[in-house]
């Protein structure tokens, strides 16, 4: 008897779909081993999580008001992704578009509410694409590995911004905290129903839209599946492959600044340390399990949402760390990986000597 | 103060200099491992309760290795026999490190151990400028130095390394070889994960001697990126490890004496210099013969014709 694997000739469309869905659950189920482990009852846990993300309005709210940041990184990663590009700086991107936004709603002196949201939100789109089009250049001009260089300008980032609230931006009133001065009111979104959520959601949703169609609809966004799929062919079809990679990673970080914008104008009206608990982090996730799809990307980040706020109620709860979200969120990406094996390959038991 | 600082720099270059070498074997046998962050903090955690519980520096830098080795076990399964995604696999791998031990750490958290000592080598430690920076140190710095010629002997003085590196290079033709392909990956894989699990004990067990959520701080990061500078080998990753081992002493030492530039724009410096390094090693790749193996980020399936 041995095992041997064949290649499958199709792939199931039902396999494909369900894949997610089930790498979620085992993940869920392993993880649960976890917290046994960790001394924590896992049904409880997870019907904390539940209740505490879904089950009241309340709940719901903060979960929308946590998956605004992680819809506009996650479309900003899930761009790069489509042409094989990985910004792993969603998180450095994340804190430079609250600095520029910050920077534009304490310094600026505007008082028109618009003028001053949308200064606010070119400043945080402008910081964010150029601090991913850093890599972007030395991707398309030197061949400069893009995922090690994202990533370290994430702590650059989250080191330039405790430079700012610990230092020049700090708020004299604030009591040696690290944060700044509070925004004044033109500089803040539109909250809905007493909740903390805001208007960053719908426009996160819009972006969504706009990303959707500008990847199914659009000459530019179908050269960069092309060129994410097969560089050399791209180039021989004439197509500017550098400049290209090069305004993928700008968009891409630009996009997810954003998130950043939408953080500091929405909710929390200054800049501070910690600004972002590794939403960047979390949209590699939402990006490679919503397929490189902006409808996914929405969808998944929802599901992250009620993660990340039950995670919270885990932590006040059960005094689990914060972190503890990360293992599981690495355990849905190994199950998924796992999965794609046997969507492409299919495994059967051979009597007798098979010479594979 | 010259002697004072190549001390720092030494202590400061160890944990990177294992990271460093273990990411060299993976990547060597044309795997590449992202998940260095994550092994680090899950040796240096492994290294700190093994030797909390045991009362033995040397059981937990064996746990810390054992830990690793297995977490490792879960980046090879993927990438090597189920031939996933290497850098998505990697992530993963440091997300669950952060994950993991940020959970089990919390019993860790305060408690405090007998860190790794120094001991003099005789004759050798009392060298003018060097000796005390490379003969008066603890055992796993003098394990160090070992571990780079090791590495070096291995790969380029052993039938088994020759094979390793060709795995890295041409699969199919080491396959053909008879060598066999997947459990030698697997092995590469693993074994070298169990490495930079020491580098993370060496935080936990001789830098600061206890156990801080996430207190790799980004070292393994530094460390994928110095495996490009060192070129694949062992030997210019001691150099690396040591560049930037200095870096941070020196970063250290000038906020010790009261400078008046703000800390969070010190600690940017190491970071800064390894993208920096990165540039100008990637266009030195690019003009000479590339050190780059082959294969590497590519899985291996026998059926694939080319």
């Amino acid at each position: 008897m041995k095992l041997v694997t064949e290649r499958r000739e199709l792939s199931s469309q039902l396999l494909r779909f369900c894949a997610p869905l089930v790498s979620i659950a085992v993940a869920l189920f392993v993880a649960g081993f976890l917290l046994l482990a960790a001394g924590v009852n896992p049904l409880a846990a997870y019907q904390d999580i539940l209740v505490e993300s879904l089950g009241s309005l309340y709940g719901l709210s903060e979960t929308l008001v946590k998956t605004t940041p992680l819809i506009f990184a996650g479309l900003g990663v899930s761009l790069a992704f489509r042409m094989q590009i990985w910004n792993i700086g969603a998180e450095g991107q994340i804190y430079m578009g609250a600095m520029a936004a910050s920077g534009v709603a304490l310094f600026s002196g505007i008082d028109n509410h618009g003028l001053m949201l949308l200064a606010m939100f070119s400043a945080a789109f402008l910081c964010g694409g150029c601090w991913a089009g850093v890599a972007g250049f030395l991707r398309a001009r030197w061949q400069v590995n893009e995922v090690i260089v994202t990533l370290l300008m994430n702590y650059i980032a989250i080191l330039f911004v405790d430079y700012l609230v610990y230092g020049p931006w700090k708020d004299p009133k604030g009591f040696n905290f690290p944060l700044t001065a509070q925004f004044s009111d033109a500089a803040r979104l539109a909250e809905y129903f007493d909740t903390r959520l805001h208007s960053g959601f719908f426009l996160a949703l819009f972006m969504a839209l706009v990303l959707y169609l500008f990847m199914e609809r659009t000459i530019w966004g179908y050269e960069i599946k092309v060129i994410g799929s097969n560089p050399k062919a791209a180039q021989y079809a004439g197509m500017k492959t550098g400049l290209a990679i090069f305004t993928v990673l700008f968009l891409s970080g630009a996009i997810a600044g954003v998130a950043g914008f939408s953080e500091v104008a929405g909710l929390q009206h200054r800049l501070q340390h910690g600004i972002s608990p590794g939403y960047g982090y979390t949209a590699i996730i939402i990006a490679w399990l919503a397929k490189r799809s902006a409808i996914g990307v929405v969808i998944v980040a929802f599901l992250m949402g009620v993660l990340l706020v039950g995670g919270d109620s885990l932590q006040i709860y059960w005094q689990l760390p914060v972190a503890f979200v990360y293992a599981f969120q690495g355990l849905i990406l190994f199950f998924l990986l796992a999965s794609d094996f046997f969507i492409q390959y299919r495994v059967k038991l051979v009597r007798g000597a098979a010479h594979g | 103060m010259v002697e004072i600082l190549l001390d720092a720099t030494v202590r400061a270059g160890t944990p990177i200099l294992f990271a460093t070498l273990g990411a060299i074997i993976n990547e060597r046998a044309g795997i590449i491992n992202l998940g260095i962050e994550g092994l680090m903090l899950i040796g240096a955690l492994a290294g700190f309760a093994g030797t909390f519980v045991s009362g033995s520096l040397l059981i937990g830098v064996l746990a810390a290795f054992a830990a690793a080795f297995i977490a490792g076990s879960i980046h090879a399964l993927i990438t090597v026999q189920l031939r996933g995604n290497q850098i998505v696999s990697g992530l993963a791998l440091t997300m669950l490190g952060i994950g993991i031990t940020a959970l089990f750490g919390k019993t860790m958290v305060g408690r405090t151990i007998e860190g790794f000592e120094r001991i003099a080598i005789p004759l050798l430690s009392e060298l003018p400028v060097v000796g005390r920076a490379f003969f008066n140190q603890d055992l796993l710095i003098y394990f160090s130095f070992l571990l780079v010629f090791k590495v070096w002997f291995f790969f380029y003085r052993t039938r088994w390394g020759l094979a390793v590196r060709t795995l890295g290079e041409n699969p199919a033709a080491a396959d053909t070889c008879g060598v066999p392909v997947n459990l030698y990956k697997f092995l590469a894989v693993t074994v070298g994960s169990g490495f930079v699990g020491i580098g993370g004990a060496y935080l936990s067990l001789a830098t600061t001697p206890m156990w801080i959520e996430n207190m790799s701080a980004g070292r393994g990061w530094i460390a994928v990126a110095l495996v490009i500078f060192a070129g694949w080998s062992s030997p210019r990753a001691l150099f690396g490890a040591y560049l930037f081992g200095g870096i941070t002493a020196m970063q250290l030492r000038f906020q010790a004496m009261g400078t008046t530039v703000s800390a969070h724009i010190l600690q940017m410096l190491p970071y800064v210099f390894t993208i920096v390094v990165l540039v100008i090693s990637t266009l030195r790749l690019q003009k000479g013969a590339s050190q780059q193996p082959e294969s590497l980020g590519l899985p291996y399936d026998r059926e694939d014709r080319k």
